[in-house]
């Protein structure tokens, strides 16, 4: 991964997003304008109807964003077809969800493996990633069981496996904790601030919940449809694991 | 390549997840290619018998009818005004060249009795020379003779199934006395099996001299001028070069002898052995088709089957359609999956349906005597042909709604 630290990643320049009802339209952003660096952990947070989401989904790429620029790794998004939006989700951006989002019926190494397919990787290289993945979330046991035998907690450490197996530039964890008890996300956070630190990984949470927010180092605060505030807090990140971590049995050396 | 081989898994991996419903959804398509393969070989069959019995009719024929046949095939219908007579078949005898035989016949049904049995059949009152021209050899006994002809002896020639149902096993049927249409008349002679029996007559037919048919058998069937009739002429020409030429002969004898002018048509009808095996393989081919189509009807449905399954399968995967599209499958992906889920439902029904049908086929042979059904790798190819035809058909328009879907509301679909 690019080890420049300065490098701007996501370049949002007052991107505008409105909705059509029928006859109304809803503006869900008015304007909201930011760059994200390489190797960055932060989080969005916003009250309900505050544009949190439909800004994550066009972080995501799932979205385009009805006026205003999005440029991706310097690429200008809002200029893309649907297909190659879909080979940006799939090389440049990996997703974790609340509720986990994983294929039911379809064992964690399948799950895994999803984003690879459509990648394009063939089957051998694909199972090694996708167990490597699996390996650096500490699901290297269980990689044969099925959504339905892992608990909350697994289950989203499968999904962060597959978020990471294509190395994407960025993940968007969108409430990344939000159906798990607070042990279980504890230790969601702490994997992906591990993987920020020791990987480089830039990592964004869209999240209301002020203890995960606590353990970013910014935190942008959305409110209405607009940037309310955008508080850099390198200081006061709380860090659920000891800092540096050295290199811990078990974990695979590189991603990359 | 790649994407077709991980579309074949991913959409195997979706099926198997729902056995049941695959299967019973493939059961629309089994049944509807078992229909096609098992009518079409039946219908093939048929076919194959009346073409085969028309030909063990024997060979190089011509027959000569009274009136006009409309419309070859059919609507075959006859003016009724015309008839023909000796007379027509004696100018035939007389003046065409390279005939090898002629046999006039006049046929009827008749009740033929012995003891306390009593059989109604087709009587055919003819001359000895329908024996050598229609290939009908005596098994027992004597054919008709140019004696008995010329006498008028009350004499029966019958076909071996006839003689069979017509006498217990124990009694010797040549000497005895039988009664056709109350008249008695003594058995000379047993025919051998024909073969070939799709009309069943060939081997139930009984047979008298002509004569004795038109004097004392059917006495009212006379033209207006008296004359006794004939109801068909059976020739055989010597070769098969000489078909046509004979049969004009025959055509400008008879205009000749009925006075018709240029202008008239035809009151009577010159048709070959190769004139009937093409109608009735008209008749054969058109009823294959509507087989084919009843069927094919059946197929039809399965296909919709199809369209339904999936398009519950697409509602019920939203989420999963979104997830994938969120990982960065592009429309073409989800189109291809689903699409290949259909056509593999349907493909794997084909070839279950094949296999039913030919074991179907293979039923019908054996539950009737006469008929041979026939598979034709055309059918099966047919069949496999438009069960991929109605999984493309009936698949494509449930996998581009999948396609289509927007990823963000696919994700938030509950």
């Amino acid at each position: 991964m690019d080890a420049r630290d300065d490098h701007v990643l996501i370049d949002v320049r007052n991107v505008v997003k409105i909705y059509r009802m029928g006859e109304v339209e809803v503006p869900a952003l008015r304007g909201v304008s930011l760059q994200i660096r390489r190797g960055e952990l932060l989080s969005i947070m916003g009250p309900s109807g505050s544009g949190k989401s439909t800004l994550m989904n066009i972080l995501g790429c799932l979205d385009q964003p009805t006026a205003g620029e999005y440029y991706l790794d310097g690429v200008n998004v809002g200029e893309l077809d649907d297909n190659a939006l879909a080979v940006i989700r799939n090389r440049r951006i990996g997703f974790v969800f609340q509720n986990f989002n994983l294929l039911p019926r379809t064992t964690a190494l399948q799950n895994v493996e999803l984003p690879l397919i459509y990648a394009g990787v063939g089957l051998r290289e694909r199972r090694e990633r996708a167990i490597a993945a699996l390996e650096a979330v500490g699901l290297g046991d269980r990689i044969h069981h099925r959504p339905t035998e892992l608990s909350g907690g697994q289950q989203q450490r499968v999904a962060i496996a597959r978020a990471l197996v294509t190395h994407p530039s960025i993940i968007l964890a969108d409430e990344p904790t939000g159906n798990l008890d607070s042990k279980s996300g504890k230790e969601i956070v702490a994997i992906f601030q591990r993987l920020n630190r020791q990987e480089g990984i830039t990592v964004v949470f869209v999240t209301h919940d002020p203890e995960v927010a606590a353990c970013t180092r910014r935190i942008i605060r959305l409110r209405d449809g607009l940037v309310e505030s955008d508080e850099p807090r390198e200081a006061d990140c709380v860090y659920l694991e000891p800092e540096p971590a050295p290199a811990e049995a078990g974990t695979p050396g590189s991603l990359t | 390549m790649m994407y077709l081989l991980e579309s074949l898994r991913i959409a195997l991996r979706g099926l198997s997840a729902n056995k049941l419903r695959s299967a019973l959804t493939m059961l629309g398509i089994i049944i509807g290619v078992a229909a096609v393969i098992t009518l079409l070989s039946v219908g093939q069959g048929v076919q194959t018998l009346v073409t085969s019995s028309l030909e063990s009719i024997g060979t190089n024929l011509l027959f000569v009818f009274p009136g006009n046949i409309q419309s070859m095939g059919a609507g075959a219908r006859f003016t009724t005004a015309a008839y023909l007579t000796l007379r027509d078949a004696d100018a035939i005898r007389n003046e065409v060249a390279n005939i090898t035989a002629i046999a006039p016949s006049l046929q009827g049904t008749a009740d033929v009795e012995y003891g306390k049995t009593t059989i109604r059949t087709t009587l055919i009152g003819t001359t000895p020379e329908y024996g050598p021209v229609r290939n009908y050899q005596p098994a027992d006994g004597t054919f008709l003779t140019p004696e008995h002809q010329a006498t008028g002896a009350r004499v029966a020639v019958l076909g071996w199934r006839l003689a069979s149902k017509l006498f217990p096993p124990d009694v010797y049927p040549i000497g005895q006395t039988i009664k056709i249409n109350r008249i008695p008349f003594r058995v000379i002679g047993v025919l051998k099996e024909k073969g070939g029996g799709s009309f069943g007559s060939q081997d139930d037919v009984v047979m008298v001299p002509l004569s004795v048919a038109q004097q004392r058998l059917y006495p009212n069937r006379r033209s207006p001028a008296g004359e006794p009739l004939i109801s068909v002429i059976d020739v055989q020409v010597d070769s098969q070069k000489h078909m046509d030429s004979v049969a004009a002969g025959i055509t400008d004898v008879l205009r000749q002898l009925h006075r018709l002018k240029p202008e008239d048509d035809n009151d009577f009808t010159v048709i070959s052995q190769a004139d009937l095996i093409s109608i009735f393989g008209q008749i054969t081919g058109v009823l294959t088709i509507f087989l084919g189509a009843i069927a094919g009807i059946s197929l039809l449905v399965g296909g919709i089957g199809i369209m339904n399954i999936m398009l519950v399968s697409v509602t019920e995967r939203t989420r999963e359609i979104g997830i994938r599209k969120a990982v960065g499958a592009k429309r073409r992906d989800i189109l291809l999956q689903f699409l290949i889920e259909a056509l593999v439902l349907s493909l794997i029904g084909g070839a279950f349906g094949i296999m039913l049908g030919i074991a179907g086929a293979l039923v019908v042979d054996r539950l009737s005597a006469d008929l041979t059904t026939v598979i034709t790798p055309q059918a099966i190819l047919l069949a496999t042909g438009f069960s991929a035809a109605v999984g493309l058909f009936f698949g494509i328009y449930p996998a581009s709604r999948a396609a289509r879907l927007n990823p963000i509301e696919a994700l938030r679909y509950e």
